[in-house]
């Protein structure tokens, strides 16, 4: 049961909450207490579009624990419009049609559960931005 | 501080050792260290292991490992930087001794990992990912290992094959290691044909799951001298660095900054630059690490480790050597043992006692020992005196 | 004056022909395209649901809304496909939409009337003037039972709407509820799949119920078939509603932007909702539109909304319902679709 570990994560996990260094601006994500650019200690949040690119990507054949029923599916670094990045699932593709440099766009997606009768872990994952 | 040698080193075959345990693997390990040191002193006890909890379902593994070695009441302690634990617990004993706390100090790498399905064992080597943000994602460590890749071949345009001939190579060296788990030759077709795991990587780019234990005994180059029972080899820089160990968070994931910092303080430790080197065991955990890691570490120039693998550079007669042990990929690659198997090779190599895979007039090394993607690396010099 | 204010829909990306499914149980497909009015359904994709298609459709009709999600004081969500027997979807709605924690929340089941109903409360609460905002959403991911009639139509796909006092895109003209107790269709605690209770889910149920709401919709309203601009049938398939709307007087016209089910199957408490998006997708200002739904067990919610000049607005804000149903498509072949939809046997 990872009940806490998963609901701890939510403002990110849901909502795409980063932080915001109120020095440098730098953005983090996920939130963290200390600015790893310029070690200042406050952060206001800002709620990320979900709009970016497509760094670099892999197609997962042989998953891990939980994720078997999904492969082959598409794991990639997306560099989102406010130039911070963040590793997602790419998901409604043919991951072998994926480009470097694609435009995704963040949906909410379950990306696993704690068994059957276990609870259910949502977040986002990516799509081929299709104005869908 | 004071100056170290190695005086013994040890390793158990690395493979599938379905007959014996974790504490067998270590023990066994650390008694044949201490054969080849020729004592039996021992003021403590440093143990590499990255998940003996997830995949022995064992902590509290320092003291369990001493008892078992017949040392109850040594200190012990044991030290976790994902697969590059081994290196560190022989950074850790090098302080040891360096510092005067210990004469004697024995480094034991282990991990046992066959006790848990391959699932499971992915599942455990997936915790030195960043949790909560890489592995709650879905991928693993080929997924990683296959974004760089991926980024690599766009941007130097290395080739599906120069990956693969870093696999044919360490197979090459690998079948002349009586250690190693997998000790035949291998071709470019082998890599190419076999089965596709996080594109581009295929199996035969993967470094396999791996029982295993290395122990090397060090002390003062000073108590070396007395004993004498083997030439001198003496660590003379380490070199650590840390970065994010989540892969997405760094500014340029080509770099690999912790490699890139560790080795500069270990050079600069020894007083040495990589042209000084005469040959190197690397991490080669995936057949894009060691491309990434000779960069790095400045053997070869940024984009040039594919083409460098691919001419031969970095053979066993090669100008600049890597992995005559056969590497993470041919020899195996207990997670914890890695680091200090590495050391156990360069030592032997260094004295002029790796038979049919001696590097002619060797006489320094560098062991390149990295946790996860890259968020840890441990470098060090050894020199044959 | 209140009404729909912004209005989004979600519906997966994967398809399956009637053809494929008719080709492994060995029944004549074109007999049940004919029969149904049915070409393919969406399929959700393993990683959706109920909660994540009611999220996108909601983000979607907050792009259109463009208020504040903290002003948002009610979601409701209507499924018979919640992910959770016992624990709510509209927590994790509002959470994901940022509209917590000062938001009452309420999750409804009725079969495919379930979204209407949330629609329903969603208005009314507005009305009353308790909340400033109420989301209403239908979703569902249903599932027929392998072999079953059903399992030729069972799709997924949820429309949200937000419901508010300013800015109406669509102003609620009335409502009308018509309800019996009407056991054709139901599933059990712990049943996987739905049983019904075959012809007996026409005539005395979905006729009997849709007639009944548009009839004393009609009445109070005082309007006639021909007043009305659009009309929307809940849609168990192609041919329920057409036939509904011709016997009642509705001409094609009327009812040819909200038939979805040829190409998108019965969405079950997003069916009548996403024909309304539908609508809103192609209706000018000023034009009357008649929705009624109906849910097995049995009863018909109707409404009746008059576009405004704002609905031209804020169309283009998020994506159209046609768009989502005909492009970029990936069609299944069953065995696919059989692993997509947890009909396949694995050791635990």
């Amino acid at each position: 049961m990872e009940v806490a570990k998963h609901w701890r994560e939510t403002p990110e996990r849901y909502r795409l909450e980063a932080g915001k260094c109120s020095k440098c601006n730098t953005i983090v994500f996920p939130q963290r207490i200390i600015c790893p650019e310029c070690g200042n200690r406050k952060f206001t949040t800002q709620s990320l579009s979900g709009k970016g690119k497509l760094v670099s990507f892999t197609i997962i054949r042989i998953a891990p624990g939980g994720f078997e029923d999904l492969a082959p599916y598409a794991v990639g670094i997306v560099e989102l419009e406010e130039g911070v990045n963040i590793l997602t699932q790419i998901t409604d593709c043919n991951p072998e049609d994926l480009k470097t440099g694609d435009p995704l766009v963040a949906k909410f997606r379950r990306i696993n559960e704690d068994g059957k009768t276990g609870m259910i872990y949502y977040a986002y994952k990516f799509v081929p931005d299709a104005g869908l | 501080m004071r100056d170290v040698a190695i005086i013994g080193i040890g390793m158990t075959r690395f493979g599938e050792l379905w007959e014996m345990s974790l504490r067998d693997i270590a023990v066994e390990a650390a008694l044949k260290c201490l054969d080849d040191a020729g004592t039996e002193h021992i003021d403590s006890v440093t143990i590499g292991c990255m998940s003996s909890g997830l995949f022995n379902q064992q902590e509290h593994l320092a003291s369990l490992v001493t008892d078992y070695l017949g040392r109850r009441n040594t200190p012990a302690v044991r030290v976790e930087s994902a697969c590059a634990s081994g290196g560190m617990a022989v950074r850790s004993a090098f302080m040891e001794v360096a510092s005067g706390i210990s004469d004697y100090a024995i480094a034991i790498g282990v991990e046992k990992m066959t006790d848990v399905d391959g699932n499971l064992a992915t599942k455990a080597l997936a915790t030195a990912a960043d949790g909560d943000y890489e592995a709650f994602h879905g991928i693993n460590f080929p997924g990683l290992y296959a974004l760089l890749a991926n980024a690599h071949m766009e941007k130097y345009g290395t080739t599906r094959e120069q990956l693969a001939e870093v696999a044919v190579k360490n197979h090459r060296n690998g079948a002349l290691n009586p250690h190693s788990q997998f000790p035949r030759e291998i071709t470019t077709d082998t890599v190419l044909k076999s089965a596709m795991i996080a594109d581009p990587l295929r199996l035969f780019d993967c470094s396999p799951i791996t029982d295993g234990a290395a122990a090397v005994l060090i002390t003062t180059v000073e108590e070396a001298r007395k004993i004498g029972k083997h030439p001198l080899v003496v660590i003379s820089g380490i070199g650590t660095a840390t970065d994010t160990i989540a892969l997405y968070q760094r500014k340029d994931i080509l770099k690999m900054d912790a490699v890139q910092m560790a080795g500069k303080r270990a050079l600069q430790m020894a007083g040495k630059t990589i042209h000084d080197v005469d040959f190197a065991e690397v991490h080669d955990c995936f057949t894009i690490a060691e491309i990434m890691v000779l960069e790095a570490l400045g053997i070869v120039e940024p984009g040039q480790g594919g083409p460098a693998t691919q001419n031969g550079h970095t053979a066993l007669n090669g100008k600049f050597p890597v992995n005559p042990s056969g590497g993470l990929k041919s020899k195996g690659h207990p997670v914890g043992a890695t680091g200090v198997a590495q050391i156990c090779e360069a030592a032997l190599q260094l004295r002029g006692q790796a038979d049919k895979r001696q590097i002619n007039n060797a006489r320094t090394a560098l062991t390149q020992n990295m946790g996860g993607s890259g968020g840890s690396c441990v470098i060090h010099i050894l020199e044959a005196k | 004056m209140i009404g729909i204010v912004g209005y989004g829909t979600q519906i997966p990306r994967y398809r399956i022909k009637v053809e494929e499914i008719a080709k492994v149980w060995g029944t004549d497909a074109p007999t049940y395209k004919r029969g149904l009015n049915l070409n393919e359904k969406s399929v959700p994709s393993p990683d959706e649901d109920c909660i994540t298609l009611s999220v996108n459709a909601a983000r979607n009709a907050m792009l259109r809304a463009m208020i504040d999600p903290a002003d948002i004081g009610a979601v409701y969500v209507g499924s018979e496909s919640h992910p959770y027997a016992v624990k709510p979807t509209g927590t994790i709605v509002s959470e994901a939409l940022g509209a917590c924690p000062y938001v009452h929340t309420a999750d409804f089941e009725f079969a495919c009337k379930a979204g209407t109903e949330a629609m329903f409360v969603a208005l009314h609460l507005v009305k009353s003037g308790v909340v400033k905002y109420a989301l209403g959403i239908g979703a569902d991911t249903s599932q027929g039972a392998p072999g079953d009639a059903l399992e030729y139509s069972a799709s997924a796909g949820a429309a949200a709407f937000v419901m508010g006092a300013k800015n109406v895109i669509a102003e609620l003209i009335d409502t009308h509820c018509f309800m019996t107790d009407t056991p054709d269709f139901w599933r059990r605690e712990n049943a996987h799949y739905p049983e019904h209770g075959g012809r007996f889910t026409g005539e005395p149920s979905y006729m009997k119920h849709t007639a009944g709401a548009v009839n004393a919709i009609l009445e109070k309203t005082k309007m006639k078939p021909g007043d009305l601009d659009y009309m929307i049938f809940h849609q168990p398939n192609g041919k329920f509603p057409v036939q509904m709307a011709f016997s009642l007087g509705f001409k094609e016209p009327q009812f040819r932007h909200g038939l979805l089910t040829p190409t998108l199957g019965n969405t079950y408490s997003g069916s009548s909702p996403l024909g309304l998006a539908a609508t809103l997708d192609v209706a000018k200002p000023n034009q009357t539109i008649l929705i009624v739904s109906y849910g097995s067990g049995a009863g018909s919610d109707a409404f009746i909304f008059k576009t405004t000049e704002k609905l031209l607005e804020i169309r283009d804000k998020a994506p159209l319902v046609r768009k989502q149903l005909d492009e970029h498509l990936m069609y299944l072949e069953y065995g696919q679709y059989a692993k997509f939809r947890h009909k396949i046997l694995k050791p635990e």
